[in-house]
């Protein structure tokens, strides 16, 4: 029966993966890695870690997946135009040999227990209970490490993504900075990266000119 | 006290006087005079003090050695601060310090109006430390260093009127030739130390006669190469054309430096390497050769040129070439009795052609001065006085000091009779020369200065000028001050110059064949063991006296030649010039020894150092070696470069070939 | 089954997860194939645990959790923040920091 259970949710990790990988529609793309997510889940069941797949669910499946959805509903991204010529080829290239690579080692290893059903079931693994104990015991500051982790990654992705004052401020903020009196001509990083490009791109965005106001001067970076 | 503790005040008190006026030469004006003078008074007192504590000691207590400190034994070198105060070195500081006792006072009046007069006093003060160090030194590394100094303190003394660019270019000569010779020293230190193992002098000495055998090679070496040292600082040929542009500097430092003290260094030498000479002839006689050659091109040079002080200056060099002569031929207490007695006539004869240029104006040319008899009677004296005990006249003390070396050699045999012969023919060029600078200058038509000088109003140059040149300068520092002094008015310059008149007439009587042998009898315990001073090597009074009639009479008849040429029939030195104008030219270009020391040495040097700045520098180190390895980082980095596309997928891609080959690799290593 | 096979089944998508990254341009599902990455290195967390009998592989998957949901969340909203000012959502447009 098992095994059955793990054909089946271990065939749909693969064909979301795969789908995720190919689906020209990011939205598409995104509910393709929801099943994946979901037959991962059955498969850490399989595996006898509880708390693990209903974080899964939960967390990743729940509120991840959920939050690109309004991502992607907002930014899109639309249709797409497959990969430049070289990287086409080799990339699926290389995956392929790492996959090669890993799947001699797995075969030719020596470990005993990839050959059998694991060890021996004791009462209690991978509950709740227990990965609490351990959270707050052995590994607890891994705990205060991530918990800070998510502090950070919560602030920065609030800063980033912060709207600016009024539209079309931003353009006008960019140009700014853009526009700061440089050497020409002495290879600077703002010159190999293409300043000016980028300054009549945002022109033409805004047809013609753009003056810089001195109200503007106060907005803080 | 011990004589090494007068010995040490004697460096002490020129020491202080240079650090005193040295550190405060701003704000001195005429005090510095007085600091520099005092200093060398108190250390001419020192002197005398440490002469009579060594005559209160035995004969064979004579050589005393003291060590402050050891600056360095390893390797084997035991080189310490160490003075050796024996007969040699106590009469050579009576000479120094005397001597520019006199010059320290006639400079106070010389300088008078000069704006580097505290300066000037900073130098001299530090020459004569230098020269004391020189002398008073107890092993090789002590005389090297007072040998430098002295090069040192001659290089900033020419080049005192430091705007003045003919006194540049010549101190600079004169350091380059004295480098030269410095070498030729330090080489020649280590050729010897070699085999001795050790640098004090009184061990080299004891050492070298079971260390090296008669004409060994690198004694030999060592020898000549103390030769060359010796012959730069004392301007033989062919290391002496730095001594006729030294003129340059003030007068006194041409009484001091260049006629009385410096230029002596390489008579010392030779006296005091003695037994290494001895025991080297070939080297000996390279230097008696050497010099009787400097002492006939010096004299014959001298007989044409027109700028006062390069007469006396070529005396000089002639007169060294004597002494040279006769150090190397082991007439040791003849020379450094001529040494004393040429200290003072020749110090005598620069202080007086001061004194007459000062009239002049800063004219230095023979062609400009005659008649200055009745205007300057106590100048023309000194001069008299000096010519004469120059010239070898009785009973003058150049008389016996001359001759005292010219019987020695005549008397030595071999190649040094025919040297000697040459050194009576370089005493009638010496007559001849000497006289034909008085009567120019003192007899004839007196000349206008000398004219406005006898009434009382000396001259004075409207506009200063080089005297060489004749470029106009002006008389802020660097240059020479707007006044000049003059014997008759200056009383410093009249007892300086009447002390050294004095001893230039009596200080003959120490010597007198026959009579007494004070010199002879001081020095002997330095040069017992010397097997040239033995007696037996002496003239007897008999010879003695025969010489010295034979040198009155040339000394004699070059006087009276002279006076024919010059004062009796006024137009034939223009006749014998246009007789022979080859030969003139000959001797006023100097021989040409300039010409070909540019054209052997300075110009080879400068095409090498254009060639190695070409070539070398610029090829082979800043193109090669440091622009290649900048060339090799920048297009490596380029090339690096060029892996930062921008795009994040190949990153990505990058990254994966990165992780493939890491797997690969353990997995490889893993079999 | 044997855990042999969970282990090829998270090489499976691990490496699917890498040809994804390397040959989609949108970045957001260059996201999503990133994701497919840390999934994969999940399930080995979860198979060596079930090995061993330690859920230490357990709580580093939690962590692992973790950190692709901050990650997602600081990509998502340089995503936003780029598609704020118009530029376009292409990978290989934004390759200014070159040289």
């Amino acid at each position: 029966m098992s095994e059955v259970l793990f054909f089946i949710a271990s065939i749909s990790a693969i064909i979301g993966a795969i789908g995720v990988v190919t689906l020209r529609n990011p939205l598409y793309a995104v509910l393709a890695l929801v099943c994946h997510l979901v037959a991962l889940a059955a498969l850490f069941l399989l595996l006898r870690a509880e708390f693990v797949a209903a974080a899964q669910v939960v967390v990743y499946a729940g509120a991840v997946m959920v939050l690109y959805v309004f991502v992607v509903a907002y930014v899109g991204g639309g249709d797409e135009v497959a990969a430049g010529s070289t990287l086409r080829i080799l990339g699926p290239l290389f995956a392929i040999a790492v996959a090669i690579e890993l799947f001699i080692a797995m075969l030719g290893t020596a470990l005993k227990g990839i050959n059998g059903q694991g060890a021996h079931y004791k009462l209690g693994f991978g509950t709740p209970e227990h990965i609490g104990k351990l959270f707050l015991t052995d590994y607890l500051l891994p705990f205060e490490v991530a918990s800070l982790l998510l502090l950070v990654a919560a602030i920065g992705a609030v800063v980033l993504a912060r709207r600016r004052r009024g539209l079309g401020d931003d353009d006008f903020e960019l140009a700014r900075l853009l526009s700061t009196p440089r050497p020409a001509y002495t290879g600077t990083i703002a010159e190999g990266v293409g300043v000016r490009k980028v300054l009549e791109q945002l022109e033409q965005a805004h047809g013609g000119a753009m003056e810089l106001t001195a109200e503007r001067e106060g907005e803080e970076k | 006290m011990s004589p090494t503790t007068w010995g040490w005040l004697v460096l002490l008190f020129p020491l202080l006087g240079t650090i005193v006026i040295g550190l405060g030469f701003r704000r001195y004006s005429r005090i510095a005079g007085v600091i520099g003078t005092g200093a060398i008074a108190l250390s001419f007192v020192c002197a005398v003090g440490s002469l009579l504590s060594l005559l209160g000691r035995s004969g064979g207590h004579r050589e005393v050695v003291s060590s402050l400190w050891n600056y360095a034994s390893s390797a084997g070198v035991d080189a310490k601060l160490q003075i050796l105060v024996d007969p040699v070195s106590v009469f050579m500081i009576l000479v120094v310090t005397g001597v520019s006792t006199l010059i320290h006072l006639y400079s106070t009046a010389y300088m008078r109006s000069d704006a580097g007069y505290s300066r000037y006093f900073a130098y001299l003060n530090f020459f004569v430390l230098s020269m004391l160090i020189l002398v008073l030194g107890g092993n090789f590394v002590m005389l090297i260093v007072g040998w430098a100094f002295v090069g040192a303190a001659s290089y900033m003394l020419i080049s005192f009127w430091y705007r003045r660019t003919t006194a540049t270019s010549a101190g600079i000569k004169a350091f380059v030739i004295n480098v030269v010779g410095d070498v030729g020293l330090v080489l020649g230190t280590f050729f010897i130390f070699r085999h001795t193992h050790t640098v004090s002098f009184l061990g080299t000495f004891k050492d070298a006669p079971h260390v090296f055998h008669t004409d060994s090679t690198d004694l030999v070496a060592g020898c000549l190469l103390f030769l060359v040292g010796a012959f730069a600082k004392s301007a033989q040929v062919p290391l002496h054309t730095w001594l006729p542009d030294a003129m340059e500097g003030p007068t006194p430092v041409s009484s001091l430096i260049h006629a009385a003290t410096m230029v002596t260094a390489g008579v010392y030498l030779i006296v005091r390497l003695h037994p290494l000479f001895q025991l080297a002839p070939s080297a000996a006689e390279v230097g008696a050769i050497v010099g009787c050659l400097t002492l006939l091109i010096a004299g014959s040079i001298a007989l044409v040129v027109t700028d006062l002080k390069r007469v006396i200056a070529y005396s000089t060099m002639s007169q060294i070439g004597y002494m040279i002569m006769g150090a190397s031929a082991g007439a040791y207490t003849g020379a450094l009795f001529h040494l004393m007695t040429h200290a003072f006539f020749k110090a005598l004869l620069f202080m007086a052609a001061g004194s007459i240029i000062g009239a002049m104006a800063g004219n230095q040319s023979l062609d400009r001065m005659h008649g200055f008899r009745k205007a300057m009677p106590f100048t023309f004296a000194c001069f008299l006085i000096g010519g004469l005990a120059l010239s070898g006249v009785p009973p003058f003390s150049g008389w016996f000091s001359k001759d005292d070396i010219l019987a020695y050699v005549n008397n030595r045999g071999g190649i040094y009779e025919v040297i000697g012969v040459l050194g009576y023919v370089g005493a009638l060029l010496t007559g001849l020369y000497t006289f034909r600078m008085i009567f120019r200058a003192f007899y004839g038509e007196p000349s206008k200065e000398a004219v406005e000088y006898a009434h009382g109003h000396p001259a004075h140059a409207e506009v200063p000028r080089n005297p060489l040149t004749g470029e106009v300068e002006d008389t802020a520092v660097g240059f020479p001050g707007s006044e000049h002094a003059t014997a008759e008015d200056e009383p410093a310059m009249t007892i300086a110059m009447g002390l050294l008149a004095a001893l230039a007439v009596v200080g003959g009587a120490l010597q007198i064949p026959g009579v007494d042998h004070v010199i002879t009898n001081f020095l002997a315990p330095s040069l017992a063991g010397a097997p040239l001073a033995a007696a037996s090597h002496e003239p007897s009074t008999g010879t003695a006296w025969v010489g010295l009639i034979i040198g009155a009479v040339i000394g004699a008849v070059g006087i009276t030649v002279a006076y024919l040429i010059y004062v009796a029939r006024p137009g034939t030195a223009a006749r014998f010039q246009a007789a022979a104008p080859w030969l003139h030219k000959f001797l006023v270009n100097k021989w040409y020894f300039d010409e070909a020391i540019d054209l052997v040495v300075v110009r080879p040097v400068l095409a090498f150092g254009r060639f190695v700045e070409s070539v070398l520098e610029r090829i082979v180190i800043s193109g090669g070696v440091t622009g290649g390895v900048t060339g090799a980082v920048r297009s490596g980095s380029a090339a690096v470069r060029r892996a930062q596309t921008g795009f994040l997928r190949y990153y990505a891609a990058a990254l994966m070939l990165g992780l493939s080959i890491v797997v690969l690799y353990f997995l490889i290593s893993s079999t | 089954m044997t855990l042999g096979w969970y282990l090829a089944v998270s090489v499976l998508i691990f490496c699917i997860g890498a040809g994804g990254v390397l040959v989609r341009r949108n970045p957001l599902v260059v996201l999503l194939c990133l994701e497919l990455m840390l999934n994969g290195a999940n399930l080995a967390l979860v198979t060596f645990a079930r090995m061993h009998g330690g859920e230490a592989g357990q709580i580093f998957a939690l962590i692992v959790l973790v950190v692709a949901a901050c990650e997602v969340t600081v990509g998502l909203g340089l995503v936003v923040a780029i598609s704020r000012r118009n530029l376009p959502i292409d990978v290989d447009g934004m390759h200014e920091l070159n040289g």
